[in-house]
Order: structure tokens, then sequence, then C-alpha cells
């Protein structure tokens, strides 16, 4: 039973910056139609700034995070203007051709700045972990769990709240009438743009210090984010919220009663169940021809 | 004139062995001629189907670990009830190597096509990195990350007619003659019923369905021959290195046969041979002027991306479109390659 509630705690946990990372994916998907591949690198580059910021540069682990999205911003800023702004109104084929370009340059173009060996940071947290009754959790999630949560509700905000977001929710419902109206479909793309890749980085500098820095972490990172979106529904931010905490539940409960080797498998079974049962996704409505 | 052509080109080809004394330009050729197998087999879904399948190299894999097992026997337990197979010919193993990625091509088919574009091309990346994941955790059966070794080589007839396909000008005969048929298969459907079927359905898929073309059964088919290929493609490979890790599913080998098609011109016959010679000398040339490996990728991923602004249709049609101009009223280039002047 103790064991039961621990591994409910952790994917709870889990689950908050498992949906961060498929809110960003989704958004991106939804108001720009392009499957994001190189989300998993942006996480990669937001876990990259948090080592290099803290560690060697020596800033102060929760301005680091600030600085990290705004880099992560940045980056994805500057793929959206470079590669996508010429692409619009190209199906949607192409655009996953050219961001799977993208994802293999950038991955490797990491593997070659900070090599292959794993790199871990410190945090300023104590090492004991927080003990309530019979569960355990390390101060440094704890903290995760909560800026998760407060970038979520943010998130929601931005979208639900601001002028900013209205446009963005105008641009998802009809991008030519939203352009009829005067809103600037370009501005709002590379905006989104910016702000999915915000959150894949704020994911990698959260966890980038309970795990460890690695060129490879964007992949696992990346085929999680897609597992996220598919439960959801692609372009569904609410899903997304839910998948990712469902996602982390499947995983750590797969992980801990059936096998630990397969604990990444788990979200491709899901698919796979998903498909079988219910190919319509979870929280969608429409029928899915992307 | 120009129909001969391609049947001199083969036998060209084919007096290689006869004449090449170098054996890693011989090595390159038949890695070269292996990939491009595959990449035909991937062009088939892609380029004649338009349904962009990233979880190709699922199929390759499974082929290789297939005939590999199969030739080398093993022995599991599922669910405590022991299972074994003793080494059987590498004949009969490349041949279940076969039937058995076309019937998970089959499967999957079946379940992938419930859903089209982006989910599509997601169901069939997470369908590949499951496979790769048994593939190192199952490791009473694959080894792991140990590899299985010493994987026979083929070897046909018996005494004195015995066939020995272990060195290198022999088995380069194999792989060249695998992708003669290969490519003849291809040809062969997409020029029949089914292959205008699925040119139909890659063009509009709600107006293939309402005339009537079952466009999921064109799909799973298009699938079973796509993944048995790669599957032929895996067997080759795999008794060629004689060695397989679960490496042989990395998704960028998929990204591989992706480029290659896409360069070489998805949708028609000769873009996956062109693209495939391209991508396969490459890498031994950058690797000549000691250029690392993450290098080659970013300059893939660059190349990836400059074709699809630039060449979006590919070297082959580029190439047909600059001929058609030269001489005018010449269809020859239109008939030797279907589908490729449509547009």
């Amino acid at each position: 039973m103790d064991q039961l509630l621990q591994h409910l705690l952790n994917a709870t946990i889990l689950g908050g910056t498992y949906a961060l990372l498929g809110i960003g994916l989704t958004l991106i998907f939804g108001i720009m139609r392009v499957v994001n591949f190189t989300h998993g690198e942006l996480y990669a580059f937001g876990a990259y700034c948090m080592y290099a910021l803290v560690m060697p540069l020596g800033l102060n682990f929760f301005m680091a995070l600030v600085v990290a999205m705004a880099l992560g911003a940045l980056l994805g800023a500057t793929i959206e203007l470079l590669l996508l702004s010429r692409l619009r109104g190209a199906d949607i084929d192409t655009t996953m051709l050219v961001m799977i370009g993208a994802w293999i340059a950038l991955q490797n173009a990491e593997q070659l700045a900070w090599t292959g060996v794993a790199l871990s940071i410190n945090n300023p947290f104590p090492s004991e972990p927080l003990i309530v009754g019979p569960l355990s959790v390390s101060w440094n999630r704890v903290y995760v769990f909560f800026v998760a949560l407060l970038l979520i509700l943010g998130t929601y905000y931005l979208i639900n709240r601001t002028h900013l977001g209205k446009a963005m929710r105008a641009t998802f419902q009809d991008r030519d009438t939203a352009a009829l109206m005067g809103i600037r479909i370009d501005r709002i793309h590379t905006a989104t743009f910016a702000l999915g890749s915000a959150l894949a980085a704020a994911a990698g500098a959260l966890l980038g210090p309970v795990f460890v820095v690695a060129p490879t972490m964007g992949d696992l990172a990346a085929a999680k984010a897609f597992a996220i979106v598919i439960l959801g529904g692609l372009g569904n931010i609410k899903g997304a919220t839910l998948g990712g905490f469902i996602l982390a539940f499947v995983e750590e409960l797969g992980a801990g009663y059936i096998s630990s080797g397969y604990r990444d498998a788990m979200g491709f079974l899901l698919i796979i169940l998903i498909l079988l049962f219910r190919p319509t996704g979870l929280f969608a409505q429409k029928e899915r021809v992307g | 004139m120009s129909r001969f052509l391609p049947w001199l080109l083969v036998v060209l080809l084919a007096s290689v062995p006869f004449w090449m004394t170098d054996y890693y330009v011989l090595h390159i050729m038949i890695t070269t001629c292996i990939f491009i197998i595959a990449a035909m087999s991937l062009n088939l879904l892609l380029g004649y189907t338009g349904q962009l399948s990233l979880g190709h190299v699922a199929f390759f894999g499974i082929g290789a670990y297939t005939s590999a097992l199969l030739s080398l026997g093993f022995q599991v337990n599922v669910f405590n009830v022991p299972f074994g197979v003793t080494p059987k010919p590498v004949w009969f193993a490349m041949l279940m190597a076969v039937i058995v990625a076309g019937f998970t091509g089959w499967a999957i088919g079946k379940l992938a096509f419930r859903v089209r574009g982006a989910y599509f091309v997601i169901v069939s990346i997470s369908f590949a990195e499951v496979v790769r994941m048994v593939a190192v955790n199952w490791v009473e059966l694959t080894q792991g990350p140990m590899a299985l070794n010493n994987i026979p080589a083929l070897t046909l007839g018996t005494g004195e007619f015995e066939l020995s396909f272990l060195r290198k000008p022999s088995f380069y005969s194999l792989a060249l003659a695998v992708a003669v048929i290969s490519y003849i298969i291809i040809a062969r459907i997409v020029n029949s019923r089914a292959g205008r079927a699925m040119n139909a359905l890659r063009e509009n898929e709600s107006l293939a369905m309402s005339v009537g073309i079952d466009v999921t059964r064109y799909l799973v088919i298009a699938t079973i021959v796509s993944a048995a290929m790669a599957g032929m493609a895996g067997a080759l490979y795999t008794h060629y290195i004689r060695i397989v890790d679960p490496d042989v599913f990395l998704f960028i080998y998929t990204v591989t046969m992706v480029i290659m098609v896409i360069t070489g011109g998805k949708g028609t016959l000769a873009g996956p041979i062109v693209g495939g010679v391209i991508f396969g000398f490459v890498p031994e040339a950058l690797r000549a002027m000691a250029i690392k490996p993450e290098i080659q990728w970013i300059i893939y991923g660059v190349l990836m991306i400059l074709i699809v602004y630039f060449l979006p249709r590919g070297i082959v049609p580029a190439i047909e479109r600059f001929w058609a101009g030269q001489k005018p009223g010449d269809d020859e280039a239109a008939r030797s390659v279907p589908g490729a002047l449509q547009k």
C-alpha cells in the first residue's frame, strides 16, 4: 500500500513536467499545423542552458531557469523565422520533413558542442528528502512540480485571458478569417513557436538537475511528448495536460509492477491501445485526419 | 535505345565483381545496394501512397533479427514455457525474415492506417521505438546490446555444388540480384491497377474513396510489400555484416532512407536508386576527409531542409524536366518513370 502511494506521488510529480512538454508541442501543432520534431532538442537545449548557467557561470539556480526559458524562446523564434515562415500554407508533410532535418542537425550540433558525456547539475535544496508519513520525496522534485504547475497555469492564463491568447485562439479556429480581422498571423506563429519552445526548455531546465544532462535526452523527451499529444489529441491543450499525467501514471505503475526495462515503452503501448479501442483519441471530438 | 539502357546498366553492374579488385569499393557498393533496396521499399509507401512512414527501419531490423535468430537458433522461456528453435538453413531464415516482416507490416498497416497525417507519422515512429526497446530488453532472445554474433553466411546447395555468399564478390551479385528483383516488383505494382489506386489515394483520398477505391486495403497491401522488401534488405544486411545489435533500429537510419527517397525523387522508380547511390557514397567520401559523424549528420539534416526548399520533387523529376525541355515531344522519359510527370 505504501509502495502504491509512493508510486502515485512520484507519478503526480513527474506528470507536471510531462504536461509541460505536451502543452508546448500541442500548442504549436494546433495553431501552426506543424509537428515540431525539434521539441525534444529544445528540451535538451533548456537542460544544457541550465547546466552552463549554473555550473561554469555560477548563476543563481532560480534565475538560471528564467534565463534558460528566455534562451529557449529565442531559439524557437529563430527556428520559426528561419525555417517555417517561408513555408506558410505548405502541406504538413513538407513542414515535417523540414523539421526532421532541423531535428537531426540540432541534435548532432548539441552532441558536437557538449560531447556524449552526461553532466550533472547541483541544486541548492537540502539533500535529505521531505518525509510525509510513509512517503518520501526530494525537495528538488517538489520544487519542479510546483514550478511546472505554475507554468501550466500561466500558459492557460495567457491563452484564455490575454489579448495575445485571444489572437492565438482566433488563429487556431480559422487562420484566414483571423488574418482578415487584422491579426498578424506571422507574429502569432512566431510567438506561438517561441512559447512552445520556452515551455520545452523549461521542462528541460527543471528536469536537468533531477536527472543528468546528455545529448540523447531530447529523443526520449520528444517521444514522450508525441505520446502525450496523441493521447490528448493534437492541438488539444487540456488533452495534453491530462495526457501528461496519464502517461506519468502508466509509466510509473508499469515500471513498478510490470517491468522497469519497458518503462519508456509504456507510452507507445498506450498509443497502440488507444488506436485499437478508441482511434478518435481520448478527448478528441473531431475525426483524426490531421 | 533508352529502353535498353537500364538493362545495359544492370549488365555493367553485374560485371563489377569480375574486374573490381578493391574490396573496400565493393563493400561500399554492397551496403549501398542494401540501402537502395530499403529506400525503394520506403518509396512505395512514401512516394506512391503518400504516407510518411517514419518507422520503416523497424521492418528492416525485424528482418535482420528474424533471419539472424533463425539461422543461429534460440531458446527462450515465454511465461515459463520453454520455446526453442534449432538453427535453420540460412535461405530458410531469410525467407522467414521476409514473411515475418511482411506480416508485421500487415498488422501495423491495419492498426496505423486508422489515422492519417501527423498522427500516422507519430504512430509509425513510436512503433519503431517499441521494437528497438524489445531488442534492447529481451536479452534472452536478442542478447540485447551484447549483439548477436557469428551469424552464418548464406550458402546454397551442398558438396561440390555448394555456392557460398561469404566473400564480397559473390555477395555483391546476390545483393544486386535482390535489388533488380525488388525494382521489377515495384515497377509491376506501380503500373498495375493497385498502383493507380495508390496514386489516386495519394492525390485525393476522399475522391479516391468516392469512386469506390478501398483505400485502407491498398494502403495495407503497399505496407505489406514494402515491409517484406525492407525485411529482405535487413536479412541481406545481417548475413553480410554477420553481427546485429539493437542499433539497427535507430531513427537515424529511417532518416537516411527518407533522405535517399526525397533527394532522388519520391514517387519515381529511379529516385531511390539515384538518392541511394548519392547517400551511399557521400558518407565514405566524408569519412575520407576525416569528418566527424556528427558533422555528417548535421550535413544530412541541412541537406534535407535545402532539398525541401529548392528541389521539392527531387533530382530525377528535375532531370526529366530538363530532358523534356531539350527534346520536346519525347515522352520516353515519362513512360519509363510513370507517375513522375503527372502533375
